[in-house]
């Protein structure tokens, strides 16, 4: 019943750790398109990422229902989770105020999660997408608040018609989602402001 | 072990939990030290303090809502022998939880179980069931005797 | 115009070091200390945990020697600590039927199984001050008598076998408990979160909304069908082990009110029920909020809407102190640029009002002459 994979690799140090990685989070949704570093702060079971993990347990609490994609639904990082975190699982995706999604390319349509109420946009679900990589994806080129003139970044893997899918999640605002990327040593973030101009081929 | 040894295994372990719950964190601190009980133990959450949202039932027995909070430490503690004990309990004592969560641990162990409950939880059980029982008997004595005056002619 | 206005800080500054030694109060008297206010103070503790909605007697007894004995300053202290800690989570239902009981009256019936059993109450002193307590008297200790041991059936359950009683409030299957430190109010609301309102309400006020009920303002011909006070045991659920672990003990109060209802449209003639469960040894505050839960049902039960008590956002919008005296409160801070706004409108409406009746006067002698 109790695994050492799904007690062990938390943070060492809880408050010291969830400060450094709200911090990068933070900086990351107030200039979207900038990367922030995250090193591996935590020892999730597979197919759970580190960074993913990380700030899964930086702001996920028993308050907060949590949304698992298949791959992570089926995984021991589901009890990992619920151990550190105390996260419960969201009966759908409506009701999640976090989704970790695993497998970016395979994700269910973004206006399947919650999107807010136009009273409390703030009860939108964040989404927080595990990327191989920031950079070597194809480039997004960001405008919207928290950016002087643009930004670039180059996400993969993204959810199928990205481009389109945020267009019209922009289109709901002031609902609508908002994308933490979680890359193996970093993070990135999308909040719903923020416009994805052109996309080059 | 089958599943019905098991659920008797589970019932024991929860039986054991809560009566470190329960203890005094005087008593039990001193109980784990007359025990000698080991203090080598890698902590893996905790001990942390928060809060659990108090249930009650509409009407006593009608459908659940809340009715206030209390405070709860927990802590959860692995041995070097790989035991992994858990602990949760009324209160903000950090070193309580420290220890029940070592003596859970332990408890697991079925070469130390009987030292466990013969040093820690028997004390315990004991002294709560006396102090439950003066608490019954002080009531009783407040209990009202009704006795009917006799009324009318005949 | 905002005109920033700076050089309190020296002042308050000593302004807080001025409340720590009064606080303290004269030095060669000795310092209470948390375990004397825990065992001493015990019902002032039970109201801070009550209406601070936080049980840690400890905590409420430090509040309260924070705060000189001001029970709602101890109140806001508490409140403000709890936002401090993270949920882990939400205990089993208590059940107060397997209550260790420390008493536990009906007014209803008088031979109901477990008896009547008074435990520590002020009923039935002389509400005589004893000069004798001043000089620490011996106290003795309590009387023990055999007890039966027997389980103490909620009187409910008794009254149900009749069907004269309506059963405990249900909600809908589907209903997610409510949580008022989570979700903001919106009314109209569901009884499980009314509950959790009246239950960290302020003990004054649903106690005069309760006795408004008594003197007809939404009258309800109550009865208490019971009082209990005891220790109930706290179950939780945990993700890491396959059964809910024990947490330890707390004591509650509960009341069941019994009122009398003609029946409406909706319901038969029967015994109706308001329901009040609080922290600690306070029937006082349970049973005003039993009063109040039921004068608030009026709209469930088809009764006319006509007295506060009845008004559910009246009622539940101003019974939380630690709001009211946040705004009461406010009023003394500085509004100097509002006040000025407000003294430049009513010159103006003065001057202007001067003006009009100087032409009046004007015209009536005009039209004297």
């Amino acid at each position: 019943m109790e695994q050492m994979d799904v007690i062990d690799g938390g943070f060492a140090a809880p408050v010291f750790d969830a400060q450094t990685v709200f911090r990068a989070v933070m900086d990351a949704m107030a200039r979207p398109g900038t990367i922030q570093p995250v090193v591996g702060l935590t020892q999730p079971p597979a197919p759970l990422s580190a960074t993913a993990g990380a700030v899964a347990l930086t702001l996920c609490d028993h308050d907060t229902p949590l949304w698992l994609d298949a791959g992570l639904q089926v995984s021991t990082a589901r009890s990992w989770i619920a151990f550190h975190a105390g996260a419960p699982l969201a009966a759908t995706p409506a009701d999640a105020h976090f989704a970790l999604v695993a497998s970016p390319a395979n994700m269910i349509s973004v206006e399947n999660f919650a999107q807010g109420t136009q009273e409390y946009p703030d009860r939108s679900t964040t989404l927080v997408l595990q990327v191989e990589s920031l950079t070597e994806g194809t480039p997004l080129h960001l405008e919207g608040p928290g950016i002087e003139t643009s930004a670039t970044i180059a996400p993969t893997p993204l959810p199928r018609h990205f481009v389109e899918q945020w267009k019209q999640n922009g289109a709901r605002f002031p609902r609508g989602v908002d994308v933490i990327l979680a890359a193996p040593d970093a993070v990135a973030c999308l909040p719903r402001t923020t416009r994805i101009k052109t996309m080059e081929a | 072990m089958d599943r019905r040894q098991e659920r008797e295994l589970e019932a024991e372990r929860k039986a054991a939990m809560a009566a470190l719950a329960q203890a005094p964190a005087d008593e039990l601190k001193r109980l784990c030290a007359a025990a000698g009980m080991t203090h080598e133990a890698e902590m893996l959450r905790g001990p942390e303090t928060g809060l659990v949202s108090v249930r009650g039932r509409i009407g006593g027995g009608g459908a659940p809502f809340n009715f206030g909070e209390a405070t709860v430490t927990r802590a959860t503690a692995r041995l070097p022998g790989g035991e992994i004990g858990h602990s949760y309990a009324l209160g903000r004592d950090k070193e309580k939880a420290r220890l029940s969560a070592i003596a859970d641990a332990l408890w697991q162990n079925p070469t130390r179980r009987a030292e466990i409950e013969d040093r820690i939880l028997a004390p315990l059980r004991a002294a709560q069931a006396e102090a439950d029982a003066i608490g019954r008997a002080e009531t009783a004595a407040t209990k009202v005797d009704f006795f009917t005056m006799v009324r009318g002619e005949d | 115009m905002y005109v920033a206005v700076k050089g309190g800080e020296a002042a308050i500054a000593n302004a807080h070091r001025l409340l720590a030694d009064r606080r303290r109060g004269d030095r060669s008297v000795p310092a209470l200390r948390i375990d004397q206010i825990v065992e001493q103070l015990a019902l002032g503790v039970d109201r801070v945990m009550s209406e601070g909605s936080l049980y840690d007697r400890e905590l409420a007894a430090l509040a309260i020697m924070q705060s000189r004995g001001d029970l709602i300053e101890a109140i806001f202290l508490v409140r403000a600590y709890r936002t401090t800690l993270p949920r882990f989570g939400y205990t089993r239902p208590i059940d107060t039927a397997a209550m260790q009981v420390e008493r536990r009256v009906s007014a209803t019936y008088k031979d109901l199984p477990g008896g009547q059993l008074l435990g520590p109450t002020f009923d039935y002193t002389h509400r005589l001050l004893d000069p004798e307590l001043a000089n620490d008297p011996a106290i003795a200790e309590p009387e023990q008598r055999e007890g039966d041991g027997q389980r103490m059936a909620r009187v409910s359950e008794i009254l149900a076998h009749e069907g004269l009683i309506e059963a405990d409030g249900e909600l809908p299957e589907d209903h997610l408990t409510g949580d008022i430190t989570r979700e903001p109010l919106e009314f109209p609301m569901e009884r499980d979160i009314r509950l959790q309102a009246l239950s960290r309400g302020d003990e004054g006020f649903l106690l005069a909304l309760g006795y408004s009920t008594q003197r007809g303002y939404g009258r309800s011909h109550p009865f208490v069908g019971e009082v209990r006070i005891g220790e109930v045991e706290l179950e939780l659920d945990v993700p890491e082990l396959p059964f809910p672990v024990t947490l330890g003990r707390i004591r509650v109060t509960e009341c069941q009110m019994v009122n009398q209802f003609k029946g409406s449209a909706k319901a038969p003639p029967q015994f109706t029920r308001g329901y009040g469960l609080v922290f600690g040894q306070s029937e006082r505050k349970a049973m005003a909020m039993s009063l109040c839960d039921r004068a608030l049902r009026a709209g469930e039960l088809g009764e006319d809407i006509t007295a506060p008590a009845q008004d559910e956002e009246f009622v539940i919008s101003h019974s939380d102190n630690v709001q009211a005296t946040g705004f009461v409160e406010h009023l003394k801070l500085p509004h100097y640029v509002d006040f000025q706004a407000e003294l430049d409108l009513v010159r103006r409406m003065r001057s202007e009002h001067d003006k009009r009746n100087q032409s009046n006067e004007t015209e009536q002698r005009e039209a004297a002459e």
